[in-house]
């Protein structure tokens, strides 16, 4: 029986690949969309699911159908003063500043390898990939080595604001280099001789990198940091084994999950987290919207032009 | 040496690899005069630039304006601004913040500088377009605004990287006399660099040919066009026919050359027996049905009647080496009428100029 599943999986696969092929493009259209809408409810289906099921009265089940929905009960239950639900508010509080301290690291460390690789230099193709390296390095394993690590060096209490420096510091090494990427990428397309006009005008080093570097980048740097949040907010592997007593969403989420009975709090909690990053990407839009790409207003070419300009000698006689 | 204007003195420039960019420069350039750099690319002319404007530093030699040393001296502290090529603004600054940059660089308060580049801004023509950004710009339009911006700085001298190099040819040919115009009535040296020799012909006081890496000539544009120096010149200028032999007599201040094209008769001193070469414009060749002359005559087939329009360009073929001729335009049902046909190509002695070897 479970063979028939698998003739239908691939079918599914064929169809597609085979209309995108063999047919011409205004026929294979619908046949691709048709299955682009199967797609799209595979992967935001259970996503769906799960905000429905937040809604649900105090008696909701965890799976469909759903029982009284209109409720907000299951999103005030988050308020509750239970130590469950505070140490969900708390795992959520610990993951923001981590993960706003983990994007600040990414921004900056990005930029800097950013900027430190539009030069050749000594070493630099190995740094390159060894910056990569940490994107295939098991996340798991890097984790219970940092934490035998951690162990010798006597650096496992896990108190104060020293606890978070090892998991900050395993998320930032996670993050950069996605957010190392976004900036090769930036500087790639980035032209360096307005840098070379400010310096002739007479702009010191910092001043062209305040005045002219800075402003053409940096919502590079912002997609860096984002990445680096984003990140280090569902970060769980490298974090699980070094985190010590500091439990992070995630972290918090898995003990939740392996160790008590699950009520619809976890649906409610889930549609929260995506509001959250709904909202990030909405601010990062934004700030790209504001900053600039607005399009150029219609000019005609260059020939057309040359009638409407006025004569630069004629304006110069009657200026002076 | 002279104490003032621009004076390049015995400047090199090697780069890593044994590379020569640029060796054995010397020029004096006057202020107010303006210089056009013209060489094909890969001669050296950017580097000469990058080096007065400080970009890059020469190996050895000196550069110097109004006696200054510059050499060690940044690009901010040199008192030359350039025009990049492709203008290099500022895109996310108006074309105001554009202009004025140079200005809040030397440290000068909002409203003066404001107010100067209000000026700059307006001597360019752009004053409507004050609050643009560069990319709502057209071409012609960023140009003028890559010129305000250095010239509210009032520099010494302007450095001009192929800066009609990006526009149409309708704007080229206007921009041409605006930017000549400009600096006239600005009286501030330019120095200009490009591979067009009519751009170059056409705006400069003085063309410093460069070739190789050296210097290959300086002269007014109507030296150049009349007596290229060498056959780099003669050739780099175009339309101009060079020919090779051996110098059979020198008398009566003229050589006669033996050529494979025949022999040559050109105003010049020489040494029989030793190797000749001579240019002649393709201007001054004449064609016609007659029979072929003893000297400064040659049998050519005419392969291609090109019409340009004010001229006619022939392009003829001797034993499968090119020879160029250009008549005026009113012979042009003439002269098709020659096409794949022999013709005869004549050229009177004082037209043809000697070469150094």
């Amino acid at each position: 029986m479970t063979y028939i599943w698998y003739l239908i999986a691939l079918v599914l696969l064929v169809i597609p690949f085979s209309a995108m092929v063999f047919l011409p493009i205004n026929k294979s259209k619908p046949v691709l969309l048709g299955f682009f809408l199967i797609f799209i409810v595979f992967m935001y289906g259970p996503m769906m699911t799960m905000g429905v099921l937040s809604f649900q009265g105090p008696f909701g089940s965890m799976t469909l159908p759903a029982k009284d929905l209109g409720s907000l009960h299951w999103f005030t239950e988050l308020r509750a003063e239970s130590s469950l639900m505070v140490g969900v508010r708390d795992g959520i509080t610990k993951s923001l500043w981590v993960s706003l301290v983990v994007a600040a690291i990414t921004a900056v460390l990005s930029l800097s390898l950013g900027m430190a690789f539009r030069r050749q230099f000594r070493g630099g193709g190995i740094l390159f990939y060894a910056i990569l390296l940490s994107l295939m390095t098991p996340g798991l394993l890097l984790s219970l080595g940092l934490s035998f690590l951690l162990y010798y060096i006597g650096f496992n209490k896990g108190e104060g604001m020293l606890g978070y420096v090892p998991i900050i510091g395993v998320q930032a090494v996670w993050a950069l280099p996605f957010g190392f990427l976004v900036m090769m990428s930036v500087f790639n397309r980035y032209d360096a001789r307005a840098e070379e006009a400010a310096r002739d005008l007479g702009a010191s080093s910092f001043t062209t990198f305040r005045e002219v570097t800075l402003p053409l980048i940096w919502t590079g740097v912002f997609g860096a940091g984002l990445f680096g949040f984003t990140l280090a907010l569902n970060e769980f592997e490298r974090t699980f084994l070094i985190s010590g007593a500091i439990n992070t969403l995630p972290l918090k989420l898995y003990i939740i999950t392996s160790s008590s009975v699950l009520r619809p709090y976890v649906y409610s909690l889930g549609v929260v987290t995506i509001i959250i990053s709904f909202l990030l990407i909405a601010l990062f839009l934004i700030v790209s919207a504001i900053t600039g790409r607005k399009k150029a207003l219609a000019i005609e070419e260059d020939g057309s032009g040359v009638d409407d300009l006025p004569s630069m000698t004629a304006a110069a006689a009657s200026g002076d | 040496m002279s104490d003032t204007g621009l004076v390049l003195k015995d400047v090199y420039r090697v780069f890593p690899g044994d590379i020569t960019a640029v060796s054995d420069v010397n020029l004096e350039i006057e202020n107010g005069e303006y210089i056009v750099f013209l060489g094909p690319s890969g001669c050296g002319k950017t580097t000469t630039l990058r080096l007065i404007g400080g970009h890059d530093d020469p190996s050895s030699g000196t550069i110097t304006i109004d006696g200054e040393l510059l050499n060690g001296v940044s690009p901010a502290q040199r008192p030359v601004t350039t025009v990049f090529q492709h203008y290099a603004l500022f895109p996310h600054k108006s074309v105001l913040q554009n202009v004025e940059f140079g200005l809040k660089m030397q440290g000068m308060d909002k409203t003066a500088r404001e107010q100067q580049a209000t000026a700059a801004i307006e001597l360019v023509g752009l004053s409507a377009m004050m609050h643009r950004k560069p990319r709502e710009l057209s071409g012609g339009q960023q140009q003028r605004v890559a010129l305000a911006r250095v010239l509210v700085t009032r520099p010494k001298a302007i450095l001009l990287d192929e800066p009609l190099g990006d526009l149409d040819r309708l704007l080229q040919m206007k921009m041409r006399v605006e930017l000549r115009g400009l600096q006239r009535e600005l009286g501030i040296t330019f120095i200009h660099v490009t591979h067009n020799q009519e751009e170059a012909l056409s705006m400069a006081d003085r063309i410093v040919v460069m070739g190789d890496a050296i210097i290959q000539q300086v002269g007014t544009p109507t030296e150049l066009a009349r007596h290229p120096r060498n056959e780099f010149v003669a050739k780099f200028m175009g339309d101009n026919n060079v020919l090779h032999g051996t110098i059979e007599s020198a008398s009566g201040g003229n050589v006669v050359i033996n050529t494979p094209h025949g022999k040559v008769e050109v105003p010049g001193s020489g040494t029989a027996g030793e190797k000749g070469s001579m240019a002649i414009r393709a201007s001054a060749v004449n064609i016609s049905t007659d029979a072929v002359p003893a000297v400064n005559g040659v049998r050519v087939r005419l392969d291609f009647v090109e019409y340009l329009g004010d001229s006619i360009k022939l392009h003829l073929d001797f034993n499968g080496e090119p020879f160029l001729a250009k008549v005026d335009e009113e012979r042009f049902g003439e002269v098709q009428a020659y096409e794949g046909k022999e013709v005869t190509a004549t050229w009177s002695v004082e037209d043809g100029h000697l070469l150094e070897q």
